[in-house]
């Protein structure tokens, strides 16, 4: 086994490309699960009880399932709806749906995290629900639940290589093709797993420390 | 959808994410005890040995471990793994690493004070870690180690990219068959969300029980996402079973 230097600036271009959709893939999943986790979470204090209940069972179904089976639902069921989406379309909406449900739990933490003095004065000052919402309960939750939802983001960046089984170019699918043209795997594979510990580890020592100051 | 294709495939495929599953979770677990404990031994270099390696698997990918394990280990060590224990492997190795936190965070909240008292009756670290602080931090760790089971469970799906026929592998195998997607893949998400659940339930006994070797009860449930849920609330600002999914 000897290390090809040569085998990793020849798979540098395709890296790089991968790095790009690996992050745009990354950046629309994350808004994505932000602002739908943010409708669930509402959704679970919603006063009807036939709104909460199947919204609950809905994103435990999501949460407890596979993101890798619901990427080739997606991928593959959609069309025959007549809905047709493009490969890295679909898997960017697939990884927001999936981590919505999580980022749904941690709102709700937060939401709940609200002490209850501040809804009972919302309602004294006959706020609307809305502006009970927006102007009182979020922004005080919203401090709470960053660091959270930043976990997401890393854990969301460590699942951006499934879309390589519905053939999005990201990293780990532009290592495939370059070990596959070229039989050598080590160096493209190697690459792209410590691209993701060098990406991952510094965001993680980041979100530390964003989360000693906003959490006290 | 035939007969043949849930004798051939879907059935077995079912069985092999079952086996997949609990290999890896014994593995699991006794990387995340030993890493875990590792993490609060005296020595610097084992505690900054146990870091580095958590920090090493829970920042890569688990697919792209997995592939890496597959592609990449033959032609270094000269041996080829079957790819059913490529992935038994990776799994482990990297659902450990996440046990690890969890174990090490049990550890740390036990009360120092029985810490103390074991040095004091002149315990070993060993009987320390056996008689005091484990029954005390086992219980603790139950909660999260079940959400982090479901994330494995989850995580099996990827061994399908691998060729291990697994529940996706079935499926993508009928959908070939079949030409038909929405029956094959509702099934299967399915087939997953009942395995999630009696996971979980069994998960919530093992606490019961648990608990009740020490004396207490866990916490009753109150919220409907609570009782609808899988998932065990765990302390939110210190996620320690955050994976995050599959991976």
């Amino acid at each position: 086994m000897n290390w090809d230097w040569s085998a990793v600036a020849d798979f540098m271009p395709a890296f790089w490309d991968g790095v790009l959709t690996t992050l745009q893939a990354l950046v629309l999943g994350s808004l994505i699960s932000f602002t739908l986790g943010l409708v669930w979470a509402i959704a679970f204090r919603a006063p009807a009880r036939f709104i909460r209940w199947p919204v609950g069972l809905i994103t435990e179904f999501i949460r407890n399932t596979p993101l890798l089976v619901q990427l080739f639902f997606l991928f593959f069921v959609l069309p025959e709806w007549g809905i047709q989406f493009s490969a890295l379309t679909t898997g960017i909406v697939a990884i927001g749906l999936h981590y919505s449900t999580y980022t749904a739990q941690v709102y709700r933490a937060g939401i709940e995290a609200v002490p209850a003095g501040q809804w009972e004065a919302a309602t004294a000052l006959s706020l609307p629900g809305r502006r009970t919402w927006f102007a009182v309960i979020l922004p005080q939750a919203f401090r709470r639940v960053v660091p959270a939802l930043g976990n997401y983001v890393i854990s969301m960046l460590k699942d951006t290589p499934l879309l390589m089984s519905i053939g999005v170019l990201e990293m780990l699918q532009q290592a495939r093709l370059q070990g596959a043209s070229t039989f050598q795997y080590t160096e493209p594979l190697t690459v792209v797993g410590l691209a993701f510990i060098v990406i991952a580890y510094p965001a993680s020592l980041l979100l530390r420390a964003l989360e000693r100051r906003l959490v006290r | 959808m035939t007969t043949g294709l849930w004798q051939h495939w879907v059935l077995p495929g079912i069985w092999i994410t079952i086996q997949l599953t609990l290999y890896s979770a014994a593995l699991a677990t006794v990387v995340a005890f030993a890493v875990g404990a590792a993490r609060t031994h005296r020595s610097r270099f084992v505690r900054f040995l146990a870091g580095f390696y958590t920090e090493v698997f829970r920042g890569t990918s688990a697919l792209v471990l997995m592939f890496w394990m597959f592609f990449v280990l033959p032609p270094l060590a000269g041996w080829q793994l079957v790819p059913m224990w490529a992935a038994v492997l990776a799994l482990g190795l990297s659902y450990g690493a996440y046990g690890a936190e969890v174990v090490r965070g049990a550890l740390n909240a036990v009360a120092p004070a029985q810490r103390e008292a074991g040095v004091a009756l002149s315990f070993t670290p060993w009987q320390r870690m056996r008689l005091i602080m484990l029954p005390q931090a086992v219980p603790e760790m139950i909660p999260p180690f079940s959400n982090l089971l479901i994330e494995l469970l989850k995580g099996t799906a990827l061994v399908s990219l691998l060729g291990v026929g697994d529940v996706s592998f079935a499926a993508y195998l009928v959908r070939l068959a079949t030409l038909e997607s929405a029956q094959i893949y509702t099934i299967s998400l399915v087939i997953y969300f009942v395995l999630a659940f009696v996971l979980t339930r069994g998960m919530r006994a093992l606490e019961r029980k648990a608990k009740a070797g020490i004396g207490q009860t866990p916490p009753k449930k109150i919220l409907i996402t609570q009782k609808l849920g899988l998932r065990q609330q765990t302390e939110m600002s210190r996620d320690w079973s955050s994976t995050g999914g599959a991976a």
